[in-house]
């Protein structure tokens, strides 16, 4: 493809090939852009790992940002936060980002899990890819919880307060274990402290590790696609998938596409809509920390309501973390639990698309009742769509096998 | 790389050995860093006794002090709120505090040293926040026959004017009671029990 008459060209292939000679530049490139080949049928679900991605970038550097004017300390955190807010320059505007910022990744990766739950990335052999990528999720829950904290305000102190005293519900190791945590018989300063070591350095490079670890082992295999059929079966005389496009400039042209419509998205909530009506934000937040009195109504923020209101909905202590507990890392075990012979719900019965959709009403109606007041009524529909949520996984691994499935195709469809 | 006359008993031996020797190393040099995180020298120093003066605080009134960090609630009982205490036993987990924290001199029915005031820890004994005294007698929202009591906003869990637990909400036990004493009729040390007491 060089063309000898084209000096600039030139100069810099001179340049490429230096740097060839001493780091594999252009075989990198090739292998992870234009030499890996994707497959053809990718749609709107697709979108959501590169924005993943490129949300983590937008924290990692608003919150570098941030924390040139932050300080960690329980007797100026809160001030602090307000000083950025009004004195610095532009520094609410970085601090939104970083805000919204958190909402956002976390909508980004449930649409991007519930991909999976659609089209079966999860199955063989991509297990460890989920998994990584459940690693990364738990990583990420602490991540936010712990950033929630460092404002100092309300929320942030309650918020502490109920979290950690979940690990205190533990036998016998519980309560030493709580003061381990908090570093203090109550949540103080040093509490603050030691999240925000946590929040800045321990658990970003842990999500950038297992991030990395989640696309190495993604390549090894590629990627699943809505049809659910492995393109790599099905291979031209030059090895490549006939169903197969390269990633570059294909797919990097529709990631930023997506990239585009998200951002528009994005930068109209941090300009006009930042505490998204105390979703994303949430107004008992905005009152400094006080250890004498608890928020009449507290709650976590919307990511982690569903959960919340499991812990709700059980009367007892114990069994309450327990089960709140079980129904994160039940999803770890989804490669095992569906065992139909199909791997994309195009080809699943309808007992699958129904059980489905009975699963996301709950997720989200939990997600709602978490919020709540809690009145007796509702209390009872926690239970309701607790089980539901349960049920999902449990009749998944006894229906999937035996289940209605349509034939999949050789190629794939459009 | 030849590997004739290889002692590979030895080899195996002499890995084995360096591998648990280094994870030996490893577990012991984890050991400060997880100790770093105990609650410091200082943090253990802020546990002296708090002293209060009580004589300004009119019946049903509450006093909230802090004592190792701990938000500690001086509540003093009218003598209508004390007969009331009896009529909620039915509905309470542990009514005789038997499975509850209180020192000795305060396991019985009013949960008190002197059944006028109830010096109790107010942190709700599920997740630690802090519930609201309601003393109205009179239906409330999350309970239609209230005789006045504690609400805890966090995850509705009940108490009684002594702190007692009632059913079927998460807290496992009732409010724990901590070690106090009086000086005098006006003076109360929180931190301290009264003498000859265990």
């Amino acid at each position: 493809m060089a063309k000898p008459d084209n000096t600039s060209e030139k100069s810099s292939n001179a340049l490429l090939a230096w740097f060839d000679a001493r780091l594999p530049v252009t075989p990198f490139w090739n292998n992870v852009m234009t030499g890996y080949y994707a497959p053809k049928n990718f749609n709107f679900w697709y979108y959501m790992g590169s924005l993943a991605l490129m949300v983590l970038v937008i924290q990692i550097l608003s919150g570098i940002f941030l924390t040139m004017h932050y300080q960690p300390n329980a007797e100026t955190a809160f001030a602090s936060v307000e000083y950025i807010m009004r004195d610095v320059e532009w520094g609410w505007f970085i601090r939104y980002l970083h805000s919204t910022g958190a909402s956002f990744f976390f909508i980004v990766v449930y649409l991007h899990m519930f991909r999976s739950l659609l089209y079966g990335s999860h199955r063989a052999p991509r297990e460890l890819v989920w998994i990584f990528g459940m690693l990364i999720y738990l990583a990420l829950m602490a991540e936010a919880f712990m950033g929630y904290v460092l404002p100092w305000g309300q929320m942030s102190y309650w918020g502490a307060q109920v979290i950690i005293n979940l690990f205190g519900a533990i036998p016998y190791i519980g309560e030493p274990l709580t003061e381990w945590i908090r570093g203090d018989f109550f949540i103080s300063g040093a509490t603050l402290n030691r999240f925000f070591a946590l929040h800045v350095i321990a658990l970003p490079l842990a999500i950038f590790g297992l991030v990395l670890m989640h696309l190495v082992a993604l390549r090894e295999n590629g990627s699943n696609n809505p049809d659910g059929v492995e393109i790599k079966a099905n291979k031209d005389e030059n090895g490549i998938p006939v169903d197969g496009i390269p990633f570059h400039p294909y797919y990097t042209v529709k990631d930023v596409f997506g990239v585009g419509f998200f951002l528009m998205i994005f930068a109209f909530v941090i300009f006009f809509w930042p505490e998204a009506g105390g979703l994303f934000l949430e107004h008992d937040n905005f009152v400094p920390a006080d250890p004498l009195v608890t928020p009449a109504h507290i709650k976590p923020v919307w990511y982690f309501t569903p959960y919340y209101a499991i812990l709700k909905a059980v009367p007892d202590k114990l069994m309450g973390v327990i089960l709140m507990g079980v129904s994160v890392m039940i999803l770890f075990f989804l490669p095992w639990l569906d065992r139909s012979p199909v791997k994309s719900i195009r080809y699943k019965g309808m007992w699958y698309k129904v059980m489905l959709a009975l699963f996301v009403i709950a997720f989200i109606r939990l997600g709602m009742l978490g919020m709540s007041e809690g009145t007796p009524a509702q209390t009872i529909e926690m239970r309701v769509w607790t089980f539901v949520y349960f049920a999902f996984f449990i009749l998944m691994y006894f229906i999937s096998p035996g289940g209605k499935t349509k034939p999949t195709p050789e190629r794939l469809t459009h | 790389m030849p590997t004739d006359g290889v002692n590979k008993k030895r080899r195996r031996f002499l890995v084995a050995t360096t591998s648990v020797v280094g994870a030996v190393g490893a577990g012991f040099t984890a050991v400060p860093f997880i100790k770093s995180w105990q609650p410091s020298a200082r943090a253990k120093a802020v546990g002296a006794p708090v002293q209060v003066a009580i004589d300004g605080l009119e019946p049903g009134q509450i006093l909230k002090v802090q004592w190792r960090g701990q938000t500690i609630g001086i509540l003093r009982r009218t003598e209508e709120t004390l007969s009331l205490l009896p009529e909620v036993d039915g509905d309470l987990r542990d009514p005789e505090s038997q499975e509850s924290d209180q020192p000795a001199y305060a396991q019985n029915g009013s949960r008190a040293y002197r059944d006028e005031y109830l010096v109790v820890n107010m942190h709700c004994t599920h997740l630690g926040c802090i519930p609201q005294m309601i003393p109205e007698v009179g239906a409330q929202p999350f309970e239609e026959n209230w005789k006045g009591g504690f609400y805890c906003p966090c995850h509705k869990s009940k108490f009684d004017m002594a702190g007692r637990v009632y059913k079927g909400v998460p807290a496992p036990a009732n409010l724990r009671i901590p070690p106090y004493s009086f000086i005098d009729d006006s003076t109360l040390v929180i931190g301290v029990n009264p003498e000859g007491a265990v």
